[in-house]
């Protein structure tokens, strides 16, 4: 068995699962008169797949939202990477490491394959206006440089045949693919994932599980992710949270939270005596 | 050679990524500058040059202006004509306080003023979107001609209330001015339509452009992914006013001479150069051009053929102009709102595998 608690530990299939990351402390959130999150703590390990999961309306998206810089909290403390966070534009923890996929997909319609996993590079890149505008020299150079590494995700993800294609005729399917694309291109520390297999067919989740595995695997990037899929939520992460109506009502491994007796309930309801 | 990208291979990503992927268009993009640079100045005469060439040149300018902030960036604007406008004042100044200067510098320098107008008018949009700030920006376009107007020190207190341009010159050629030489004159409006169409095209095809597509796309997505609004969008605002200012400046003091704001800058203008950019292509540099050469050559096609050559009364092929235009405006609003540029671009697409369907 191995020790949790520990600075860092290996996993059962030869992963290393590092400090914490992210930690989220005493977070609640409220839209007017509406609390959504509700003094809510966890933190996110380097390496580890990390799942948010509940019911319908339970708060995940909205925690998400708030580790994206989306939304900022009333309460609670966010840190990131030993740093607490002060209050901060969502391209700014953009620029701190933090990448996410939305719900209902949120790719550029106007632009092609190739240009939309490219904008995940714009943090990274530092020409300016006056070098773009001659082009010859710095700004080629960077461009051609980013383009190597946008190209190695394209392969890794197997979109090449669609690179120039514009995202707004691919299939839904490929488009969660290209936006998982743009959001690996950041090389980012923190990769969230915001239900990155709704609306997908048995086949196409089996992939999209796959990538996500892979990418975990193969560049040790840190997810978090929510996903209504019990079945897949289970075989994919590490540790998991359990939230219900804005609270946390479980924590731990898969098999921890599977026979934790709140979860139970809020998942399948409580007789009534 | 059949006109297609298929079976032309790229090795590099430098050659995949370059402007012109077809052969035969790079040969046409040559030939073209051979033409317009080699021939063109030796035969050119005024009628050529004030007709067709000096407007097209001039309004693809400010085509190409209006592209990168509607078309790219995705900030309606509305204000084209006033923002000429402070590029035509703006080198009215210069000319008549600098005269010893080479009109180029009065030009670029009138284009980089209309740019911090245009920045200061542009804030507006960091709160407001789509039909409203079209509204913000209509402000701008009446309040700038209405400054002209009204304030005497930017026509220098001349008592018609009208802006003329001294004649300046350009390595010992005059350019402005009623002595300026056809072939000067358009060639200096060349030079700069060529150079700011190619800073355009950097300027799309590399990462600030693409931080301009992506707010004009989806502005929650592109500050998740690390843009910044507020300089994505001013420097959108900055470069296009720069380009319209140039336009302006070219306007007034190349092509037009001498100016009355309210009648040069006003409201049609804004639109002018809007239906242009609609017809030619939102968000394509090729458009722009096609825009502007459909919108300045078609008039003088119209009144060759109505006028010359079946004898209509003028005024009646000036209104059939207008109707020609407006259809057209729907026409391709409903079917096409990519203009032309994308009707050449499906064309190519269907080319490339023809005559196979897959």
């Amino acid at each position: 068995m191995t020790d949790m608690n520990a600075e860092s530990y290996v996993t059962e299939d030869g992963r290393t699962i590092g400090g914490v990351i992210m930690e989220m402390k005493n977070i609640t959130l409220r839209f007017g008169g509406v609390t959504a999150i509700q003094d809510i703590s966890f933190d996110i390990r380097e390496g580890e797949i990390r799942a948010i999961i509940g019911p319908n309306g339970a708060g995940k998206s909205s925690m998400l939202n708030v580790i994206s810089g989306f939304y900022v909290p009333q309460e609670g403390e966010v840190w990131f990477r030993g740093r607490r966070r002060a209050k901060m534009k969502p391209y700014q923890v953009a620029r701190q490491g933090i990448a996410r996929t939305f719900q209902n997909i949120a790719l550029f319609e106007g632009m092609s394959v190739l240009d939309n996993v490219m904008t995940g590079r714009l943090t990274r890149m530092k020409t300016g206006l006056a070098a773009q505008a001659l082009w010859f020299g710095r700004a080629e150079r960077e461009e051609i440089e980013h383009r190597e590494k946008v190209e190695k995700i394209i392969d890794f993800l197997e979109i090449q045949a669609i690179r120039k294609t514009p995202v707004g005729r691919l299939p839904y399917g490929l488009k969660k693919r290209v936006e998982l694309a743009r959001a690996l291109a950041a090389e980012p520390a923190l990769l969230l994932l915001d239900e990155p297999m709704a609306g997908m067919n048995v086949e196409e989740k089996e992939d999209m599980s796959r990538f996500i595995l892979d990418v975990n695997d193969e560049f040790g990037t840190t997810i978090c992710l929510i996903e209504h899929d019990m079945g897949v939520v289970m075989d994919l992460s590490d540790r998991v949270v359990v939230m219900d109506y804005g609270k946390k009502i479980g924590d731990g491994t898969p098999d921890e939270v599977r026979n934790n007796q709140a979860v139970i309930d809020a998942y399948l309801g409580v007789a009534h005596d | 050679m059949i006109y297609r990208e298929a079976g032309d291979f790229k090795t590099s990503y430098r050659e995949d990524s370059q402007t012109f992927p077809i052969k035969l268009d790079r040969r046409a993009y040559w030939t073209l500058m051979v033409v317009a640079f080699a021939v063109v100045p030796f035969v050119i005469n005024d009628y050529w040059a004030n007709a067709v060439l000096l407007p097209f040149l001039i309004y693809a300018i400010a085509a190409l202006g209006l592209n990168i902030l509607t078309g790219y960036a995705g900030q309606v604007s509305l204000g084209t004509g006033g923002f000429m406008a402070v590029g035509a004042y703006a080198a009215y100044k210069l000319m008549t306080a600098f005269p010893d200067v080479p009109i180029l510098f009065h030009v670029l320098i009138a284009g980089a003023i209309t740019a911090l107008v245009g920045m200061a008018f542009g804030l507006p949009s960091l709160r407001i979107k789509g039909f409203y700030l079209a509204v913000a920006t209509l402000a701008a376009q009446f309040f700038l001609v209405w400054l002209f107007n009204k304030v005497p020190w930017f026509f220098n207190y001349s008592a018609s209330g009208m802006i003329n341009a001294p004649e300046r010159t350009m390595f010992g050629a005059a350019i402005t001015g009623a002595e300026a030489s056809a072939p000067a004159r358009y060639l200096f409006c060349l030079i700069l339509t060529v150079a700011l169409a190619w800073i355009a095209r950097n300027l799309t095809r590399g990462s600030v452009g693409r931080k301009w597509m992506a707010i004009r796309d989806m502005d929650i997505a592109a500050e998740i992914i690390g843009v910044n609004p507020l300089t994505a969008k001013l420097s959108a605002f900055a470069v296009s006013s720069f380009f319209i200012g140039v336009a302006g400046a070219l306007l007034f003091a190349v092509y037009l001479g001498a100016v009355e704001v309210g009648e040069a800058f006003g409201i049609q203008k804004s639109f002018l150069i809007l239906f242009m950019i609609i017809i030619g292509g939102l968000g394509s540099i090729f458009g722009s051009f096609a825009g502007a050469a459909f919108m300045v050559l078609m008039p003088v096609l119209l009144k060759n053929v109505l006028v010359d050559g079946f004898g209509w009364a003028t005024d009646l092929a000036a209104h059939f102009q207008f109707m020609i235009v407006g259809a057209l405006i729907i026409v391709f609003l409903v079917f096409e709102p990519h203009g032309l540029a994308q009707l050449w671009r499906l064309a190519k697409e269907k080319l490339r595998l023809w005559p196979f369907p897959h």
